[in-house]
């Protein structure tokens, strides 16, 4: 029974192991808890979930595990969150999005989305195939591109993905944070450790080895350590960057903590003249791009995250932004970011073999000399080696 | 001997099973929480509910965990040894015991409190991984082993600043203290203010769990912060009606200074006050 639950734990991505399994039952042995399907619950709440992100998860494998053994009635059958969600995506009407965003409220979306689930089942039993198709399809829906989502409203999907978005940053604490180290491993790289300025520190083990050896107090100063990268960092956001925007801000949160020199700044599918920091305030509060280049030095590293994709004169032409009407194109804005910081990336959450079948991609990486990554682990290594190879 | 919680501390069912699972595997307890809640006190009270010595190791930024074990002062060595003091042939004199090692030789089952463990360096954690395991270490000036005669009960709290390794999650008791629902919250104002006005509470309490709603808040007031608004009211002698006042010219709560702790969050709730107020009229 127990080791049941243990491998559903395990299935279930919380990382128990034999270890909280053995103190589980020294626990249970020693009398620790009350004989009680409460007591019995905290006690394995306590001693196999770590992380507050994982309690959601461990109450549903424990329902799931100890249905009936406990005493506890039928749980509703599960439906995966990506499911329901893709599921939606493809089958609420424009209508009933308005009159779930009218709802408000998440917990009621997903009572809806049941509901019309469980119709849809029902409908399924009875012979019709649709559902069957629709019932597969989400889970082969490996090709989810933002183009084709843009061709089904752009204006209902961007609402869409903000509720979940923010479903996700509870939901999916615990992945994210995984992910959130290993880039934390990636940007180290970035940290050139320079060794700068005057003799300023007392080098103790130095002065006593030191003191040891002459017979005389012998004081060692050594050159303090300092971080010395300075960093900015532009995020594409909104229209096509809208499935990715978890990985970027994956990447924004390694890196805030990272660094003690690092700005930010977002911008829509290309550099023109303005970028913005708060996205909230996108239209209020611009910061221009001339003030950015004057004001930061030459020796700040540059890297900019975006996918690249988009009509390809919104890059090379003036007027060709899709929010407002450009002077000069993106292409030179570009240039002029790159010229100025010689050390500059593109980071690019696509894979890298759809690239080239994206002309405003080809073009990006021209106006990059190249320079640009895709991001993943490996990616964001090349790219730091790029950034800190001496020029 | 088991943990109820003390006639100053609510504590839930659930946290009173993984403090007595703590207390009696003696396995370290992690407990993790908004600021607030009351991670803290809870080590206090268990030192207390167990008639315990409570010892402090309150962790920062630059502590190390070899200074939990010991320290040994090379430098005041050093200059004993040029000014020729007796002391310097004896290597323990320059020895400081850290809060660890006092622990561990306490004459009376103590509570171990490790604050804050997560203000320290990622490695701090790892460094203690042995120590907490067997409740031993190793002096190599002097060669001597410091073991627990008996497995001191060790409380770590965290504010998730920084993750904590697998390795050291694996040896721990877990528990997050979520926050308090109306009802916990009443036991907990109970137990602080015994006399209280039961009407003034409530009405506090609206205000209290209202701004918590505000969305986008920096800080939300926690326990703690209510504690002290419902300490600076009494202390105020504020009248009932104050409270009561649905007049939507005041909308911000009387000596909000006690909830909102953020020039940004103040500034909020006035212009969310002052966009209701518009709307009523």
């Amino acid at each position: 029974m127990l080791l049941n639950f243990l491998d559903a734990l395990r299935a279930a991505g919380i990382p128990a192991s034999i270890k909280e399994h053995l103190l589980l039952l020294e626990a249970l042995d020693r009398d620790v808890i009350e004989r009680r399907p409460e007591e019995f619950y905290y006690l394995a709440r306590a001693i196999y979930v770590k992380d507050e992100g994982l309690i959601d998860r461990f109450d549903q494998v424990f329902a799931r595990v100890f249905k009936g053994v406990l005493g506890q009635e039928g749980v509703e059958a599960e439906i995966p969150e990506e499911w329901l969600r893709l599921v939606a995506e493809k089958f609420l009407t424009p209508e009933e999005m308005e009159k779930i965003k009218s709802l408000g409220d998440w917990d009621k979306i997903m009572e809806t989305l049941k509901q019309r689930l469980e119709e849809q089942q029902g409908r399924h039993q009875g012979g019709n195939k649709w559902i069957g198709t629709g019932g597969t399809s989400p889970f082969g829906h490996g090709g989810y591109n933002p183009e084709g989502v843009r061709i089904g409203g752009e204006s209902r999907h961007k609402r869409a993905i903000k509720v979940w978005e923010k479903r996700e940053f509870q939901n999916l604490d615990n992945s994210r944070e995984l992910g959130t180290r290993n880039i934390k491993v990636a940007l180290r790289r970035l940290r050139r450790f320079a060794r700068e300025g005057a003799a300023d520190e007392l080098d103790l083990d130095e002065t006593i080895r030191g003191t040891a050896r002459q017979g005389w107090l012998d004081i060692r100063m050594r050159p303090e350590r300092h971080n010395a990268v300075k960093l900015l960092l532009f995020l594409d956001v909104g229209g096509s960057m809208d499935p990715y925007i978890k990985l970027c801000e994956e990447l924004f949160s390694a890196a805030t903590g990272e660094f003690k020199n690092m700005e930010f700044f977002y911008f829509h599918n290309c550099l023109y003249e303005s970028v913005w920091k708060n996205n909230a305030r996108r239209f209020a509060e611009r910061t221009p791009t001339w003030d950015i280049l004057h004001k930061y030095g030459h020796d700040y590293k540059v890297i900019f995250v975006g996918d690249a994709a988009m009509s390809p004169y919104e890059i090379t032409h003036p007027g060709g932004a899709v929010e407002y009407m450009n002077p000069e194109s993106g292409a030179v804005w570009m240039q002029r970011v790159t010229h100025t910081y010689p050390a500059a990336v593109w980071l690019n959450p696509t894979q890298r073999g759809h690239w080239d079948y994206s002309q405003s991609t080809k073009i990006m990486r021209q106006l990059m000399n190249d320079r640009m990554y895709p991001l993943t682990i490996e990616g964001i290594d090349d790219a730091m080696r790029e950034l800190t190879r001496k020029r | 001997m088991r943990f109820e919680g003390t006639q100053d501390y609510v504590a839930t069912d659930d946290l009173k099973v993984a403090v007595n699972a703590a207390v009696l595997l003696r396995r370290p307890l992690l407990v993790k929480g908004e600021p607030g809640t009351g991670k803290t006190v809870l080590a206090q009270e268990i030192a207390k509910a167990l008639n315990a010595p409570l010892i402090e190791w309150n962790v920062k930024s630059t502590t190390k965990a070899h200074q939990g074990l010991y320290e040994y002062d090379a430098v005041a060595r050093l200059r004993d040894g040029q000014l020729g003091d007796p002391r310097v042939h004896e290597i323990s004199n320059y020895i400081r015991k850290g809060k660890l090692w006092e622990a561990f030789s306490s004459p009376k089952l103590p509570v171990l409190l490790i604050d804050e463990i997560d203000k320290a360096d990622i490695e701090f954690p790892n460094d203690l991984l042995q120590e907490l395991d067997r409740m031993a270490f190793h002096v190599y000036e002097t060669g001597e082993t410091i073991a627990a005669q008996e497995r001191p009960v060790v409380v770590i709290t965290s504010n998730n600043e920084k993750e904590l390794p697998d390795a050291f999650l694996r040896r721990c008791f877990f528990h997050y203290i979520k926050f308090p629902d109306r009802e916990t919250m009443q036991a907990i104002v109970d137990v602080h203010f015994p006399g209280i006005q039961k009407i003034l509470v409530s009405k506090a309490m609206d205000i209290f769990y209202d701004i918590r709603e505000v969305p986008g808040l920096k800080k939300k007031p926690s326990t703690s912060e209510l504690l002290d608004w419902l300490k600076l009211l009494l202390n105020e002698d504020m009248p009932l009606d104050v409270l009561q006042n649905s007049d939507p010219t005041k909308a911000i709560p009387p000596l909000h200074g006690a909830l909102l702790k953020n020039e940004q969050d103040i500034m909020m709730f006035e212009r969310l006050a002052f966009m209701t107020r518009r709307q009523q009229r």
